[in-house]
Formats: C-alpha cells, sequence, structure tokens
C-alpha cells in the first residue's frame, strides 16, 4: 500500500528551486490540501514575482500569472467573475506580498475577499541574488546590507499577521513553518483549512509560512533550518493571529 | 514490509530526507552521480526501514514514495 506519494495536483515537471529550499514543501502541502478537498477542477491558483514566479508550470489546476505584488488583486477580479463556483488561491513570497504588494494585501483582507492566500517569508529577496527584504530580521546580513540590517536607516521588519491581526476583515491568519516534520504536519493542517473557509465562504484566510533560503542565507539547508528555529521563530511567533469562527478576534491583546 | 524509493534523477541532494530519518538509515550516495550532478539520496539499509514517511514530507522536491 502506498503511504505517500507526488499529489495529483503537482505536475511532473521537476522543481527550478535551489536544494534544500522550503517552497518545494509548500507547493506539495498547497496540492495536498487541493487533492484530498477535490477541488483541483475548479481551482485557479494566482502565481506572483519571485522565486515562485514558475509555480504555475508547477501546479496541475489553472494558474495566472500576477504582475508583482497585485496577486491578491487579480485573485479578487477572478473570485468575484464566479464566487460560488471557483475556489482562488495565490501564492506569493515576502517580497511580492509584504513588500511591492502590501497595499493589495491589505486591501484584500480588510474587504474580507473570499480568497486563500499563502505567504512564503524568508526573510530575503531569493530571486534577484539576496537582497535585503521588508521582512529581513534587525542585523540579517543580506547581499545589501552586509554589515547587518541597520535599523535605524532601514526600520524594521513587517509583520504581516501582526499587522492583518488589527483589521476587522480577515477571517483566518495563522503564522507556521515547515523545518521539521512536525511544523510540516501543523502547516498542512493549516493550508487545509485555509482552503476550507475558502469553501464555507468564510473569507479572506492567509497562512504565512516561515520558509528557508539556504543559497542566499550562505548555509546549508540543515543549518538553514536550524536558523529558523534560533533566529526566525523567536521575531516571527507561530500561531493563531486571527480566526473569527473559533473566537480567536486578534488585535490589541489584553493584558 | 516498508519500501522507500526514491526517483534519483531529480534529487537534488539536500540531504533534509537524512537529517528526518528517524532511524538514521538514509546517506547520500557516495558513488552515484545523477543527471543534474547530484549526489542522490538512497536508502542504505531498507530492512530497517519502518515506513512512517518523514523522509518524503521533508522532501521539497516531492521525489520519495513509501509504501507499507
Amino acid at each position: 500500500m502506498i503511504v505517500f506519494e507526488k499529489p495529483k495536483s503537482l505536475t511532473d515537471v521537476p522543481l527550478h528551486y535551489c536544494p534544500g529550499c522550503t517552497h518545494g514543501i509548500v507547493h506539495r502541502l498547497v496540492a495536498e490540501a487541493i487533492d484530498e478537498l477535490g477541488i483541483e477542477g475548479k481551482t485557479v491558483g494566482i502565481a506572483p514575482v519571485g522565486c515562485s514566479v514558475m509555480a504555475y508550470d508547477y501546479f496541475s489546476c489553472d494558474m495566472i500569472e500576477a504582475a508583482h505584488g497585485r496577486a491578491p488583486a487579480v485573485a479578487t477580479g477572478v473570485k468575484r467573475s464566479d464566487p460560488d463556483n471557483l475556489i482562488v488561491f495565490t501564492y506569493q513570497g515576502d517580497g511580492d506580498l509584504a513588500s511591492i504588494g502590501t497595499a493589495e494585501t491589505v486591501h484584500a483582507a480588510a474587504r474580507n475577499e473570499n480568497i486563500t492566500v499563502i505567504f512564503i517569508n524568508n526573510a530575503i529577496y531569493g530571486m534577484t541574488g539576496g537582497q535585503m527584504a521588508p521582512t529581513s530580521l534587525p542585523g540579517q546580513v543580506t547581499q545589501t546590507s552586509p554589515y547587518g540590517r541597520d535599523v535605524k536607516a532601514c526600520g524594521y521588519p513587517v509583520k504581516i499577521c501582526e499587522m492583518l491581526s488589527e483589521l476587522e476583515g480577515p477571517e483566518y491568519l495563522e503564522r507556521v513553518t515547515v523545518n521539521n516534520v512536525a511544523n510540516v504536519r501543523k502547516a498542512k493542517k493549516a493550508i487545509k483549512k485555509a482552503f476550507q473557509n475558502q469553501i464555507d465562504g468564510k473569507g479572506f484566510s492567509l497562512v504565512e509560512v516561515i520558509s528557508s533560503c539556504p543559497t542566499n542565507w550562505g548555509m546549508t539547508p540543515k543549518e538553514a533550518l536550524k536558523w529558523i528555529d534560533d533566529n526566525m521563530i523567536p521575531y516571527y511567533p507561530l500561531g493563531v493571529y486571527k480566526d473569527r469562527s473559533a473566537g480567536i478576534l486578534g488585535g490589541k491583546k489584553e493584558d | 514490509m516498508a519500501k522507500v524509493t526514491f526517483r534519483e534523477d531529480e534529487c537534488k541532494g539536500c540531504g533534509l530526507c537524512v537529517d528526518a530519518c528517524p532511524k538514521g538509515i538514509l546517506q547520500l550516495s557516495k558513488d552515484k552521480i545523477n543527471k543534474k550532478g547530484h549526489h542522490p539520496a538512497e536508502c542504505a539499509k531498507p530492512e530497517e526501514c519502518i515506513g512512517c514517511a518523514s523522509c518524503a514530507i521533508m522532501c521539497p522536491d516531492c521525489i520519495i514514495t513509501v509504501e507499507r
């Protein structure tokens, strides 16, 4: 009996990502969620600009390539064209969603558009060669911050889940990671829930996945997963930031 | 009996499966090189595999099939 094989919603095209890049794991989780919910035939994915720009080659559902950062806007249009039948998801990195596309993201969340957003946060611009991103950690060494990110000059990282949880709009916001088997299983659950929310018509669901970039962090894949534990998670705490149906409303916490 | 198979030519030799295996029976091949130019992952002691699929769960390129 086969207990694990490549999900049907992934094509046979070999992924172009660097060795050890966790994009591949998240691609698989999205495909597994689509398979398990049986929605491949009516799903439309919106590919971003960034490392995952060629996601349209890897998913076997319909895919659209959006201009840089505009995936939530494209997703809004697609979803509103046939809200009862289509399932629409965007797959975006931090350079796409948290930088050039912040406006689209915030307003799609504020409008509670009934779409699913998969947000890959690896704290660096991977495709263009490892420049500092809005999500790079304070002190993080990148190509454009060789002495470490100086918060006096460059400001502080953007915490998307915390920021969006202040809004009335979004239904579901969760931050997960994929740096070990247990966390991958939790991430799978979150991604599936984000799709289920859309099927149930609950509204905007965003899953932020803390990912690694071994190539541009200058580490081996194993060291990069450890670096997530040591550096990323303390700054970007995992957890559910908003889940309206479950009564987790986000916003300012009472002390 | 559990069985783990790798589509060797798609392996990038990142080694995440090797670290994920609770039995420590996976390794990157020392003498094989695949068409991408990497040392592909392989199972050194197939008889000890318990079919937990931890390797497949961590594989970024989805090249592992697990049977039990």
